[in-house]
């Protein structure tokens, strides 16, 4: 299922693999509107095409039948998701997917992150934007390896997408795989990637409100993280009105207050890292025998 | 939201099920969309005839069934009707309420020939 949002025709493209050598896996699905995706690996989201009063079809059969067919219309997404977080659930990987609006400060946030992680275990990084490997240069400057999905068109990453940056980035046991998503409040809340926990980044310079405006997104999130903290003596932000807003759409979410520029709240939101990595561990699923 | 997207998915579960289902054409499809789901129904019935032109659902009418949010309100103890995420229960106020219906982005059923 390649994501194509509000328009016709868009590519999505994995591209720059985690070494740095140039050798491009461009995914470039050029498209129709319509089409199928022909993949080679398994299908996931199966439908039960036996559940419907013309329960066996029959070849040249022409009169008007209906079809139940009660199938989920992200299936096919959901079928991806699930295998990605089988394979996480397998090797141990804890799977952050971080949601934001553009210029919440998500890149810097995981820069700062990565370099105050950095010795303690591995961490990879899969970075979606529309366009450019700009997000990707600036997390391999920190040492972490990283690889740039461009969604073309497309407004969000997508289950399928993710799977196949996770063959191409082969993150090792153990580790954090932060996703840092196309910055958009909307669309990627309906699409599961397999992650263990959506991160909702909002900085203070947006506005309070943001829960309200944008709930699926912050419904969706199991953690947010109030960003830009060290601009607040210049602005009229409220961050309890804030956060009281963020808990009337999600009561269970939990909230931090950071600055990935001072580094101010950090040592919260690494010491939940490391909580929900040691969770990702216990939960280790065993191999499956060969 | 992303309902070209959605009708791109759509178009795609109803080309699979005539080739499975042995049908060439679509006279009606059934949805049922969730109060909850994020789904603008006026958007997704005008990407839904962009999507369908040139296959199998060109021509089909689009039903739509909207189904109600539902919640748990911790403190009344009870499942309660909301229209919105930030919500509160009807009864007490509380903003403490799980949703827990709604959300459905489904097929229902299809009319063919």
């Amino acid at each position: 299922m390649c994501t194509v949002c509000g328009c016709g025709d868009g590519g999505a493209k994995v591209e720059a693999d985690a070494h740095g050598h140039d050798h491009h896996h461009g995914h470039d699905h050029g498209h129709e509107h319509g089409h199928h995706h022909h993949h080679h690996h398994g299908e996931g989201g199966a439908l039960d095409y036996g559940a419907g009063p013309a329960g066996t079809s029959v070849p040249g059969m022409s009169q008007a039948r209906l079809i139940q067919i009660e199938a989920d219309i992200l299936g096919k997404n959901n079928g991806y998701a699930a295998a990605n977080r089988a394979r996480f659930a397998q090797a141990g990987i804890l799977a952050l997917n971080l949601v934001s609006s553009p210029g919440s400060g998500k890149t810097t946030l995981l820069c700062r992150t990565l370099r105050m992680l950095a010795g303690e275990f591995p961490s990879a990084v899969i970075e979606g934007d529309q366009q450019t490997s700009a997000d990707a240069d600036r997390i391999r400057a920190t040492g972490a390896p990283a690889i740039q999905i461009n969604t073309g068109k497309g407004c969000h990453l997508d289950g399928h997408m993710v799977g196949h940056a996770v063959d191409h980035l082969d993150p090792a046991d153990g580790s954090v795989l932060f996703i840092e998503n196309v910055g958009n409040l909307v669309c990627p809340a309906a699409f599961d990637l397999g992650e263990a926990h959506k991160v909702a980044i909002l900085s203070v310079t947006e506005g309070e409100d943001k829960p309200l405006k944008y709930p699926d997104m912050f419904a969706a999130a199991d953690l947010v993280l109030i960003n830009k903290t060290d601009l607040l003596p210049h602005l009229d932000f409220d961050v309890e009105l804030a956060m009281a807003n963020a808990r009337k759409v999600n009561h269970k979410v939990r909230l931090l207050q950071v600055s990935a520029r001072t580094g101010e709240g950090m040592a919260a939101w690494l010491d939940w890292i490391r909580g929900a990595r040691l969770m990702a561990l216990s939960g280790r699923t065993p191999q499956a025998a060969e | 939201m992303h309902e070209m997207a959605i009708c791109e998915n759509i178009r795609v579960l109803i080309e699979e099920q005539a080739r499975v289902q042995n049908f060439s054409r679509v006279e009606r499809v059934c949805l049922e969309i969730g109060a909850l789901s994020g789904v603008e129904v006026e958007a997704l019935r005008f990407g839904f005839d962009v999507v369908m032109r040139g296959g199998v659902a060109a021509d089909a009418r689009l039903e739509i069934v909207e189904t109600a949010g539902t919640a748990w309100c911790l403190p009344c103890a009870m499942t309660v009707t909301i229209g919105r995420r930030y919500d509160p229960c009807p009864h007490c106020g509380s903003h403490q309420v799980q949703v827990t219906g709604g959300e459905e982005m489904k097929i229902r059923e299809l009319e063919v020939t």
